[in-house]
């Protein structure tokens, strides 16, 4: 289980998370939706120890994440895949040591990375492209390639920072259906930032919405979908005032 | 007035704190062999090898002006064979590692910089480390390891060069014979010019990658941003390699 306690994050004088709470259970999936620059992906990169908090803290699986030291932390991370917004692939490697790396750290054998790199790569339909570099792929594809160098280490947490923007609505939907098909093959728990709610509807099991540095309402895709919150109504309704 | 002064006295504070954090980290992050062992091997041929033609170019130059110079200084003076003494020990103590560093400095400080500071802002060291992998073991440390390792041999060869041709250019343009020449070479040789320039040499690497990393991995705010670490990367280590010359000038000679 991942659960924000009381989080709060300022970057100089913005503050960016202001009290955050809310807890992810295990296999279900949480959409974090709010507006642009609310602290959204902070809140992700918070979970994985990528930023500390000012105060509060993110417990996962009962250990807080800002209290690990190196090793702890590496123990943590082997447990949680990470989707980037902009894939953040390593743009001197082939797609194939891209999914490689994060399983030779774990010290597999070869012929186990090989096999995981090629399943993972068929589960997000870009078996053959092994060889390639990312600058060859689209941006859709790198996406794609993005999860499946997460799904590769059979991590119990993905998250999924941002998936479908700067994607036509096709490669959306395409990357909406592999992130429900991870959760139902792998059985991982996933939190996802977005702000297209067409995705957080699909791949939700609950939604929460961030705004001003905390969680303004939090319920199931139903329960969104009704709200008379009139600032949640106004965002997933997309009105401009 | 005086609140800006205090801050930047704050911010170089700050600054001096997060370079001490910095190769605090990377030393301890030297006995993690097994993740930097290979990514520095990568990192010597680009280091070293790749490095040889353009420092090489220069140290030849550096030789047959440095002969002519001498020549020219002594010429009615001095005996000629005194050539070969400047010749072998300026290269030796001084311009082969400072001109060689000097043109490393651009080359590899400045490509560290901008490969390090596109990782940065494109993320990729965020997903370096959400793999797990600790950025010091895999990317600062097999680069600093090289530039200690590699640069004294990259510089070796470039005093040699600078020698050979400087004793090519007494040969050919100032008549001296090679007997002459290596008279003089000799003549004030101490086995502490070696060790003095490539011990130079190493601090060289060291200071260049380091300063390449920490410049590279605290860049922010996209392709100016990677400009811009460029840029101060390339100063930063010319400063301290002139810096760290006069050092090892004052504490070893």
């Amino acid at each position: 289980m991942i659960e924000f306690q009381d989080l709060h994050k300022a970057f100089g004088p913005k503050t960016v998370l202001d009290g955050l709470s809310l807890k992810i259970a295990d296999a279900e999936t949480l959409v974090i939706i709010g507006f642009s620059g609310t602290g959204k992906s902070v809140a992700l990169k918070h979970i994985v120890g990528l930023l500390h908090p000012d105060a509060g803290d993110v417990v996962v699986d009962g250990k807080a994440v800002s209290t690990l030291d190196r090793g702890g932390l590496t123990t943590l991370r082997e447990g949680i895949g990470y989707v980037f917004q902009f894939a953040a692939l390593f743009d001197s490697m082939t797609v194939a040591d891209n999914l490689a790396l994060g399983l030779r750290r774990r010290r597999l054998p070869d012929e186990e990375i090989d096999d995981r790199v090629r399943e993972a790569l068929a589960l997000v339909d870009l078996s053959g492209t092994e060889d390639r570099l990312p600058a060859e792929l689209s941006g859709g594809m790198r996406k794609r390639v993005g999860i499946a160098r997460a799904i590769a280490l059979r991590p119990r947490y993905i998250l999924y920072d941002e998936p479908t923007t700067g994607l036509d609505p096709v490669t959306s939907a395409v990357i909406d259906r592999l992130m429900v098909r991870t959760r139902e093959h792998l059985g991982v728990t996933g939190v996802v930032v977005t702000h297209d709610m067409r995705s957080a509807y699909t791949v939700g099991d609950r939604i929460a919405m961030l705004y001003e540095g905390r969680i303004r309402q939090v319920g199931t895709v139903a329960e969104i979908q009704e709200t008379e919150d009139p600032v949640v109504r106004q965002f997933i309704e997309g009105r401009a005032e | 007035m005086i609140e800006a002064i205090g801050r930047r006295a704050v911010a170089a504070v700050e600054a001096v704190g997060r370079v001490g954090h910095f190769l605090m980290d990377t030393v301890r992050a030297l006995p993690d062999v097994a993740t930097w062992a290979g990514p520095a091997i990568v990192q010597m041929r680009r280091i070293g090898v790749d490095s040889i033609p353009v420092t090489l170019f220069i140290a030849a130059f550096t030789g047959v002006v440095l002969a002519l110079q001498a020549s020219y200084t002594f010429t009615g003076a001095v005996p000629m064979y005194f050539v070969g003494t400047l010749v072998g020990k300026t290269m030796m103590l001084e311009l082969g590692p400072v001109l060689a560093g000097l043109a490393l400095a651009g080359r590899v400080g400045a490509s560290m910089a901008a490969e390090l500071g596109t990782m940065k802002v494109t993320e990729q060291v965020d997903a370096l480390e959400t793999l797990a992998y600790d950025p010091q073991s895999y990317l600062v440390v097999p680069r600093v390891v090289a530039g200690t390792v590699m640069f004294p041999m990259i510089i070796a060869f470039a005093i040699a060069t600078g020698i050979v041709t400087g004793w090519l250019t007494s040969l050919v343009l100032l008549d001296l014979s090679t007997i002459d020449f290596l008279k003089g070479l000799k003549l004030f040789y101490r086995f502490k010019d070696t060790w003095f320039g490539l011990l130079k040499s190493a601090s060289f690497g060291t200071t260049i990658t380091v300063v390449g990393c920490i410049v590279g991995l605290s860049t922010r705010g996209g392709a100016e941003g990677v400009g811009k670490s460029t840029t101060r990367a390339v100063v930063y280590s010319a400063v301290l390699l002139l810096l760290l010359d006069a050092f090892w000038a004052v504490v070893l000679l």
